[in-house]
């Protein structure tokens, strides 16, 4: 784990090397006992997008984020990250290095201090030293708009709204290029998570992130994001901008985006856009 | 034509009797118009009693209210009419055969994880051999710190107690025969064999089994599990073989403190009750007990470290997200690991007995 990785990656899959993505999911089956969640599911993302996937809740979102980040291993289909057989390399893929993960509820440490949360994934995978990492640590905690005396802070002593931040600070330690969100802004409050999706579309701009968010939120859907993927029926029923789905017709979507909460997110980001 | 008029309040607390008066009233013959004018209060009970009294549905169209009653009755229908049927579950006799199958398969299941488990840890426990850097020791002296020395006053004070007893009933009984000086060798024999390691195992299976799972179950519980897992971190390497090492090196250390706590525990007894004093007493232990009963009890510390914090550890691990589960994983952690101390225990006993040590 501590042999170099590649500075620059190449091209992730070789065969196609016209369409460069980051995450391919094919024929995906998850199933719990008798209960499938997914069926057949395909799903790209490319690079540099920021791709939300949307669905009703049980749709399986969630589900759908730990197969690709290998923490359930699919009952039949294909994962890859970067050209990398999700399920069959977890160990030695050096796949680690190059992803972020802010989970739903933080998932900070709970025994350790923010900054130290922070440093966790540089001491497992680099040989900066303590200093260094500190330093960095306090780098990261100012860039997600913490105050510098929370790196001292436990995770209990947080807010909801710190924790989040903390935990993006730990997810971006080690300067991923891709990053997965589990419902990034909910339990903000609306001011919170307008502040928390720039922060996002801000780091994903001038680091060339790749983004994988799952996401509740309509403002996040319309401010932020280059595609969303709508999960229905077992299966991604639709991938594209938000702006397209809106002409969908299919049932679920329209209710969606069309509902009064996702028209007025909509009118919003346009007189957004208009001032 | 027949109408049904409604008076007075129609909310939770009248609908169990005034609902049933209904439903008889309305079974005798059809109902065309339903009169609810007069009718004061009406919360979703008393529009579902309503509802039901008319056989599960009900047409609008018939009833005659006022416009928030209207609406009411609208809302509480159209979720009536959802209402799923609950699906039957067996009873009696199939339930028994349903619950012991589930509890065969679930048997099987356990057994197979816990290969896994061990497996998972042979290779840890392979791979820090090879390279010992990989042993996270901060981790490993602060939980021996934890669950060694700070369990010192527990496990020395219950085996000086454990030594007085014993030494109190040998003292009893053998002076009945003239024989009380042989109390000191049964104080020996009985502390140095078998209290010194069953006290401590006990104890720190109080103590540490059960801290284990709740820490590591919370953990789970936190998805501070699963950030290890994609941020590269094997759980079996931070959280698991930490402790095998914190309880291996402590429950050896425990084991002789319980030992010494053990014998003056019996030497208090035999110096105040029998007069024998501290150089007649460990004389003789040396000299009829002798050192062969210290390392058969010392033997089985290693053992008792590897079942304690495995059953922990592992309990730990199957925690899922609820916190019934956490719970019922820590009762599990100590029930399982004092089973196993005892009955490992008792294979060593038959074990050395067989070979005559």
């Amino acid at each position: 784990m501590t042999g170099p990785s590649p500075l620059t990656p190449s091209f992730a899959s070789p065969a196609e090397p016209a369409e460069d993505y980051v995450i391919e999911v094919e024929g995906l089956r998850s199933q719990f006992g008798d209960h499938v969640v997914h069926e057949d599911l395909h799903l790209n993302v490319r690079r540099g997008e920021i791709v939300a996937v949307v669905g009703g809740s049980g749709s399986g979102k969630s589900v759908l984020l730990n197969s690709i980040i290998g923490l359930k291993v699919p009952e039949a289909g294909i994962v890859k990250v970067y050209g990398q057989d999700v399920a069959r390399t977890r160990e030695s893929g050096g796949l680690e290095r190059r992803w972020g993960v802010l989970f739903q509820h933080g998932a900070l440490f709970s025994n350790l201090t923010v900054r130290e949360n922070i440093e966790a994934p540089m001491r497992e995978h680099t040989r900066l030293s303590p200093q260094e990492m500190e330093e960095l640590a306090d780098l990261k905690i100012a860039l997600v708009g913490l105050r510098p005396d929370a790196g001292a802070l436990k995770p209990s002593e947080l807010s909801g709204g710190m924790r989040k931040r903390a935990a993006l600070a730990r997810a971006l330690a080690l300067d991923p290029e891709l990053l997965f969100l589990d419902e990034p802004t909910a339990g903000l409050d609306p001011i919170g998570a307008g502040a928390f999706d720039e922060l996002i579309h801000d780091l994903s701009e001038s680091l060339h992130l790749t983004v994988f968010m799952i996401t509740h939120d309509l403002d996040s859907l319309y401010t932020i994001t280059d595609r969303v993927a709508v999960i229905a029926d077992r299966k991604v029923v639709a991938e594209a901008p938000v702006a397209e789905l809106e002409t969908s017709d299919h049932p679920w979507i329209r209710e969606y985006f069309l509902g009064p909460r996702g028209r007025a997110a909509a009118k919003a980001t346009a007189q957004g856009s208009l001032a | 034509m027949r109408t049904v008029k409604l008076t007075g309040d129609w909310t939770l607390n009248a609908v169990d009797r005034e609902g049933r008066r209904l439903s008889a009233a309305l079974r005798s013959a059809p109902v065309q118009h339903y009169d609810l004018t007069d009718v004061g209060r009406m919360d979703t009970a008393g529009a579902f009693a309503l509802i039901r009294a008319a056989g599960g549905t009900l047409d609008l169209a018939r009833v005659e209210a006022r416009p928030e009653s209207q609406r009411l009755i609208e809302l509480v229908a159209r979720a009536a009419a959802k209402r799923e049927v609950p699906k039957e579950e067996p009873r009696g006799w199939h339930e028994m055969t349903v619950r012991i199958g589930k509890g065969v398969v679930g048997t099987g299941y356990d057994a197979f994880d816990t290969l896994v488990f061990a497996g998972h840890l042979l290779i840890v426990l392979a791979k820090s051999l090879i390279n010992p850097f990989r042993i996270r020791w901060a981790s490993v002296f602060s939980l021996a710190e934890r669950a060694g020395l700070d369990a010192i006053p527990i496990v020395a004070l219950t085996s000086f107690f454990i030594g007085a007893v014993v030494g109190l009933l040998g003292a009893n009984m053998l002076r009945e025969f003239g024989a009380q000086v042989f109390a000191v060798e049964l104080i020996g024999v009985a502390v140095l064999r078998e209290f010194n390691i069953l006290i401590t195992a006990i104890l720190l299976a109080g103590r540490s089994a059960s801290s284990f799972a709740a820490e590591i179950g919370s953990m789970k519980m936190n998805q501070e599990v699963d950030a290890m897992k994609v941020m590269g971190v094997d759980p079996f390497e931070a959280l698991v073989f930490p402790r095998f090492m914190a309880l291996l090196i402590t429950i050896p250390l425990l084991t002789f403190v319980a030992t010494l706590a053990g014998l003056c525990g019996g030497l208090a007894i035999t110096w105040t009750v029998l007069d024998i004093g501290p150089s007649f007493f460990f004389q003789r232990i040396l000299e009829y007990v002798g050192p062969t009963h210290f390392w058969v009890g010392m033997s089985k510390a290693p053992i008792m470290a590897i079942v304690i914090a495995g059953i922990g550890c592992r309990q730990g691990m199957e925690v899922g997200g609820d916190v019934e589960s956490l719970g019922r994983r820590v009762t599990a952690a100590v029930v399982h690991a004092i089973f196993a101390i005892i009955m490992i225990d008792a294979a060593f006993a038959l074990l050395y007995m067989e070979l005559d040590i």
